[in-house]
């Protein structure tokens, strides 16, 4: 009884003191799905400047970034959040990988060792998001377990999801497979590269954000 | 060769989640494909991912995963049986696959199977239907 009573008083002051958290749009998924190339381009097109950089070669993004108090605004709503992009989610790193795209070996062992962190940090920031974009590649098979793990998790949290199937500029990319692997949530498909369809993008953002 | 351990259901049933991930990464990083009875929650799905990437290193290059979960298409009152089902009985439908990357190269799946690639220094390519 005491425990319940202490309770409904923290929730109470809580609510009374407590500065009003910052909305946190999280980007998600798998190595080399576009989540910093579509951060530069949300951030580029209402900042005027880019967010990080991107690369070929899986595990550019190595610890989470966040651009803080983004404004967005179509038509007469608005929308404020602090962009959080992680790095890439993924079961398996090999340094050899890295070795055979060109890097010296000590490179190659430093930037898996960073990975390998930047995976553990992003699945700790999962309980702080308050909405996520999972970024999936439109031309890789959506039905990996990583993708599953993320979504499942973010469902068991019960965390708003827009899935972004990015790359449709490309021949390959196929959006009715990423559609009909996960026929829950709502998928929007952009260029994030070349800034194709972002506003459906925007569109489908304010509607898992509000 | 490729070795697979069959772990049943009963053997993971009493262990807290973090004894469920140290015995399937133990038995991983011995160079051996775990087949368990059952599937974790999503929770452990991503404690295991986590637990893998604390212990990468120039031997261990981390694992191939895939659970499958046949309730995962279940509806309305099917879908709330088997919830409760799972609750007083445990994860025991499905099947969880869990390879060293040395070992397994590829999970392919889709709806309807699976397939499990293993890398061309093993002596075959195993493939696993649903």
């Amino acid at each position: 009884m005491l425990s319940v009573f202490k309770s409904f008083i923290n929730k109470v002051f809580l609510s009374l003191f407590k500065k009003k958290r910052q909305l946190k749009i999280g980007l998600y998924g798998p190595p080399n799905g576009g989540k910093t190339t579509l951060a530069n381009t949300i951030c580029k097109d209402w900042l005027g400047e880019e967010m990080g950089s991107v690369s070929n070669i899986a595990h550019e993004t190595r610890e989470v970034m966040i651009k803080e108090q983004l404004n967005i605004k179509r038509n007469d709503q608005e929308l404020t959040f602090n962009l959080v992009d992680t790095p890439g989610i993924a079961t398996k790193i090999d340094y050899e990988e890295f070795i055979r795209l060109g890097m010296s070996e000590k490179k190659a062992k430093a930037r898996a060792k960073e990975a390998t962190k930047g995976v553990i940090e992003s699945i700790r920031w999962l309980d702080e998001m308050d909405v996520v974009l999972v970024v999936l590649d439109a031309t890789v098979d959506p039905y990996s377990q990583v993708n599953i793990t993320i979504i499942g998790n973010l469902a068991a949290r019960e965390i708003p999801v827009l899935i972004v199937a990015n790359k449709i500029d490309l021949k390959k990319a196929n959006m009715k497979r990423i559609e009909s692997a996960f026929p829950q949530y709502p998928v929007v498909g952009i260029s994030a590269k070349y800034g194709k369809n972002t506003d459906q993008f925007y569109e489908a953002l304010f509607g898992v954000a509000k | 060769m490729v070795t697979i351990q069959l772990i049943p259901y009963s053997e993971i049933e009493g262990l807290s989640s973090v004894g469920r991930i140290r015995k399937i990464l133990n038995i991983a990083k011995e160079d051996k494909i775990v087949l368990l009875q059952g599937r974790l929650s999503k929770e452990e799905e991503a404690e295991l991912i986590k637990v893998t990437m604390e212990e990468i290193n120039s031997e261990f290059k981390g694992i191939e995963l895939a659970v499958l979960d046949p309730s995962s298409n279940l509806k309305g009152l099917a879908k709330a049986r088997d919830d409760l089902a799972n609750k007083l009985l445990g994860t025991r439908s499905g099947l969880t696959i869990v390879g060293p990357a040395s070992v397994v190269k590829e999970i392919k799946r889709n709806p309807h199977k699976i397939e499990l690639l293993t890398h061309k220094s093993s002596s075959s390519k195993k493939k696993k239907r649903k």
